[in-house]
């Protein structure tokens, strides 16, 4: 009993992660149809740049902002330098560009920063908190703190915001978006920022529990996008429950199963959920139009 | 006119094949020029998938790994000759995609890429972790084909860069001339146009699910032989063959050189697997360069190099 | 026994009802037409009978046999075929490769002749050629054969998709809306081969807003408003029936305006 609520705790710790990968993924993919497959150098970006201002003097809490928001300026400049110039593009065109520009910042932090294994000191210490005989750290709190105050905050934003609804609007129809006067072009790039944004803190907050280098995203972006098409493409609460989900089966088979086969067990899932429900759990289904 | 298009195509890739060497510095290259063949073997499988038929795969690097550890463990466990454990490999390739083709290729766009995804990693990590059989990622020894001994014997003594140079070559010819009969075929005109409609294909009497799974079975088998071949030439083989970072770099040969077209994929294969070795001076910014290619292609040559300079010839000589 | 029997065939989009309880039947030889508003579920219904749309309700028969939801390759090989509203043209292929693929069912054989290019596979495919060039010149085409189907004018691909579909060598054909965006020659020339095809026996199945055509080559209509048919019958008693005249005039007045102009 205690075993398995210690693995719940880590298994919410890791999903709250990928939620908040596969949330990135999701807005990206609602206003412009693209993958991003860059969306994990983000959450490296935001770890590696609070890790290299704090060491440089910043207070840790300044870093972190700094991280962030030098972080949404790189989506930005991803979306202006890389997808509106290709836009239109066939999806393996669109799949290249974004995987070529997770090798690009994965290239450039390596030169820039360095190769080495890095943390910062946990928000609120490292003592673990017992809860019914299992323990969960603190900073796993903030994880999960973070991972829900993003989602509550995206549902606010795009239910009850007009810019939010001028996201959700095009992602709808692009034309019909333009032609009620909706510039998709800021919609684009407040997405790119916004995703890159939520990229990074998760960067921020799970860094002092598993680290952080040059190479951390790629296996985070396939999580989070493993998540993402888990819980169908281009929904948040799917994103949520997916990166969720996905975070609980690995913890549960890394501690029953094999440690080794943890990340094995993920993608049989989701290629199970897939043969079963080609759309993910909460797609739409739809006759298309011929 | 077809025909015709076919036989100069091959024709001027064996003779590349045939006159590269006189331009090379040192015995060095051939094994560079044994690996670009390989790599555009595999890809020019991609291209029928992926150009011809239009369903994408981020994951046929596990079919390779399939095919690189066949020729590994056959001679070692079942005591196959390893030119035996190559065509043991191409089977298993071609019947693992025959399997799972079926519910896979039902897929489309990003769910289709994940599916594919997760196969490939699904692959590397069962080569990864089940260390007793495969060696695990410190990789295992490929037992020697045997062949140049026979040359030997019979008075051809040649290095293992010359041989593998010409056996790759000659790999890549086949294979090409293959994709290219495809291309002008029945089948070939039935995969290619799925790309252009899927309803239109199936209202014309074309079995879209059947021809989509031919294409993934033929490419599987590609990428199994293109494993083994680079197993054998290396004498060694890690898991890194069916990595989720080498099913990219055969995606982005393909899309590089032009996916349509199999000269335009070997192409893409030259340039990307010359890239490192050109800047292993700059070791550091190899990542960089090669993403910042990746992007560059994409935005201002979307149809690949090949077509896109053939385009504009054709244009400039109206 | 007719060629095709729709039998109160329907279906819903998102509690739309885009067709429902549609019956008619076409007969070998027959050109019948399906006329309406736009919106009124005259595509939809081709969907449906050809297998692209699985029917919410009804049942479909061919020859007799229930072919209702079949998949549309298996349609195609019992002898229906048809064209689309918004193009479905093969765009990188050449002109003339997009007619071969409707030859698709005679020249296919095995993927292993193919692959090594044998004999066989020649000859089937030069069997195939010289039927998609007589076709092709058929609906003026043959010029063209060796472009890329992409820069044709919208006029030329609607015949390059009649060619395809006659490929087939169909029992039935079903054009949906083939003359729209053609000028008057080229209209005049889709309405004479519908007409010759007709006479060799080929069964017509046409969507057309263009109603002098409709009226004139029309051995049957079917009038449907709101996916309901709310008449049938031949070119002068549905021209008269006042059901229809209100369909058009209330919704779609200067759709009239333009199949007069
Ligand atoms: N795949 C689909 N999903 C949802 N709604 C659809 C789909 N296909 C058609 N519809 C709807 O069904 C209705 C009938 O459309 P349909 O295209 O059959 O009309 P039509 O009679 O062919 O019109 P037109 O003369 O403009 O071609 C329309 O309201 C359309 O929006
Ligand atoms: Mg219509």
């Amino acid at each position: 009993m205690d075993a398995l609520l210690q693995f719940i705790f880590s298994g919410v710790t890791v999903g709250a992660v990928y939620a908040l990968v596969a949330l990135g993924f999701t807005i990206i993919y609602n206003a412009s149809d693209v993958v991003n497959f860059a969306q994990g150098e983000f959450v490296m970006l935001g770890g590696m740049i609070t890790v290299f201002a704090h060491q440089a003097g910043l207070p840790l809490p300044l870093a972190a902002l700094l991280a962030i928001l030098a972080t949404a300026a790189i989506g930005v400049a991803l979306n202006k330098l890389a997808i509106e110039p290709a836009r239109g593009a066939p999806v393996v065109s669109l799949i290249i560009i974004t995987i070529g520009a997770s090798i690009l910042i994965r290239g450039a932090a390596q030169l820039i920063f360095d190769k080495q294994l890095h943390r910062f000191p946990a928000f609120s210490g490292d003592d673990p908190i017992r809860v019914m005989g299992a323990t969960i750290l603190p900073q796993s709190l903030w994880v999960i703190g973070g991972a829900l105050v993003v989602f509550f905050g995206l549902w606010l934003f795009f239910t009850r915001t007009l810019t939010g609804k001028a996201v959700l609007a095009t992602a709808n129809n692009r034309v019909a978006a333009q032609l009620v006067g909706i510039n998709t072009s800021w919609v684009m790039t407040l997405s790119f920022g916004l995703s890159a944004a939520i990229g990074a803190l998760a960067g921020v907050l799970v860094t002092p529990i598993t680290l952080v280098a040059y190479d951390v995203g790629v296996g985070l972006a396939l999580k989070g996008f493993a998540a993402a098409m888990l819980g169908g493409m281009g929904n948040p609460k799917g994103a949520l429950v997916g990166g969720l989900a996905l975070g609980l089966l690995e913890a549960m088979t890394a501690g029953y199963l094999s440690s080794q086969y943890k990340d094995a067990v993920a993608f049989i899932v989701i290629l199970a959920v897939l043969f079963v429900m080609p759309q993910g759990i909460f797609g739409k289904k739809s006759t298309e139009r011929v | 006119m077809e025909a015709r298009r076919k036989w100069i195509q091959l024709a001027v890739l064996a003779a590349l094949i045939a006159v590269l060497p006189f331009f090379f510095p040192s015995g060095y290259y051939y094994r560079v020029g044994a690996l670009i063949f390989v790599n555009g073997l595999s890809v020019i499988g991609l291209v029928i998938l992926i150009g011809y038929a239009g369903q994408i795969s981020l994951g046929h690097a596990g079919f390779a790994g399939i095919g690189a550890y066949a020729c590994a463990l056959g001679p070692q466990h079942l005591g196959l000759h390893p030119g035996l454990a190559l065509i043991l490999g191409a089977v298993i390739s071609g019947l693992l995609a025959l399997l799972i083709g079926r519910p896979i290729l039902r897929l489309k766009g990003y769910y289709l890429a994940v599916a594919t995804l997760g196969f490939g990693i699904l692959v590397s990590m069962l080569l990864t972790n089940e260390r007793a059989l495969t060696g695990g990622p410190d990789g295992i020894s490929v037992e020697d084909l045997g062949l140049r001994a026979l040359l030997r014997d019979l008075g051809w003594r040649i290095s293992g860069g010359e041989f593998w140079y010409g056996a790759s070559g000659i790999a890549l010819l086949v294979g090409a001339w293959l994709a290219l009969n495809l291309f002008d075929s029945p089948t070939g005109r039935a995969m290619r146009s799925l790309h252009g409609s899927e309803v239109a294909a199936s209202t014309v009497g074309i079995d879209v699910a059947r021809q989509k799974l031919r294409a993934f079975v033929i490419s599987a088998v590609y990428a199994s032989v293109a494993g083994s071949l680079l197993a054998l030439q290396n004498g060694f083989i890690t898991p890194d063959v069916a990595g989720f970072m080498h099913s990219i770099e055969m995606v982005t040969m393909a899309v590089l050189g032009g996916v349509g077209s199999v000269l335009g994929a070997t192409l893409g294969a030259a340039i990307l697997t010359l890239l490192p070795q050109v800047l292993t001076v700059f070791a550091e910014y190899e990542q960089l360069v090669l993403g910042a290619v990746m992007i560059l292609v994409m935005i201002f040559l979307p149809q690949g190099l090949l077509p896109s300079i053939a385009r504009r010839l054709r244009g400039r000589g109206e | 026994m007719s060629l095709l029997d729709v039998n109160g065939l329907g279906i819903t989009f998102g509690g739309l009802k885009a067709v429902n309880d549609v019956s008619f039947s076409v007969q070998p030889g027959e050109i019948v037409s399906v006329i309406g508003p736009n919106g009124a579920g005259k595509t939809t219904l081709f969907n449906m009978i050809s297998g692209v749309y699985q029917p919410g309700r009804g049942t479909v028969a061919l020859d007799g046999r229930d072919v209702t939801g079949i998949a549309p390759n298996r349609l195609a090989e019992m002898g229906l075929s048809r064209t689309f509203q918004n193009l479905q043209v093969f765009q990188e292929m050449t002109v003339l490769e997009n007619v071969l693929a409707g030859y698709h069912l005679q020249e296919r054989g095995p993927v292993l002749a193919d692959l090594l290019s044998l004999p066989s596979m020649r000859r089937r495919a030069a069997r195939a050629r010289e039927g998609a060039r007589g076709l092709l010149a058929r609906v003026r085409l043959d010029k063209a054969e060796g472009q890329e189907a992409g820069s044709l004018s919208y006029g030329a691909l609607k015949r390059l998709e009649i060619a395809r579909a006659l490929a087939l060598r169909p029992k039935i054909l079903l054009l949906d809306e083939p003359a729209a965006g053609c000028n008057a020659v080229e209209t005049e020339e889709i309405d004479a081969l519908i007409a010759e095809l007709a006479a060799a026996g080929i069964a017509i199945l046409l969507v057309e807003h263009d109603m002098k055509m409709v009226m004139r080559i029309s051995n049957h209509i079917v009038v449907l408003d709101h996916g309901e048919k709310i008449a049938e019958g031949d070119p002068a008693t549905v021209s008269r029936d006042p059901g229809v005249i209100a369909a058009y005039l209330g919704a779609e007045e200067t759709e009239a305006a333009d199949a007069d102009g």
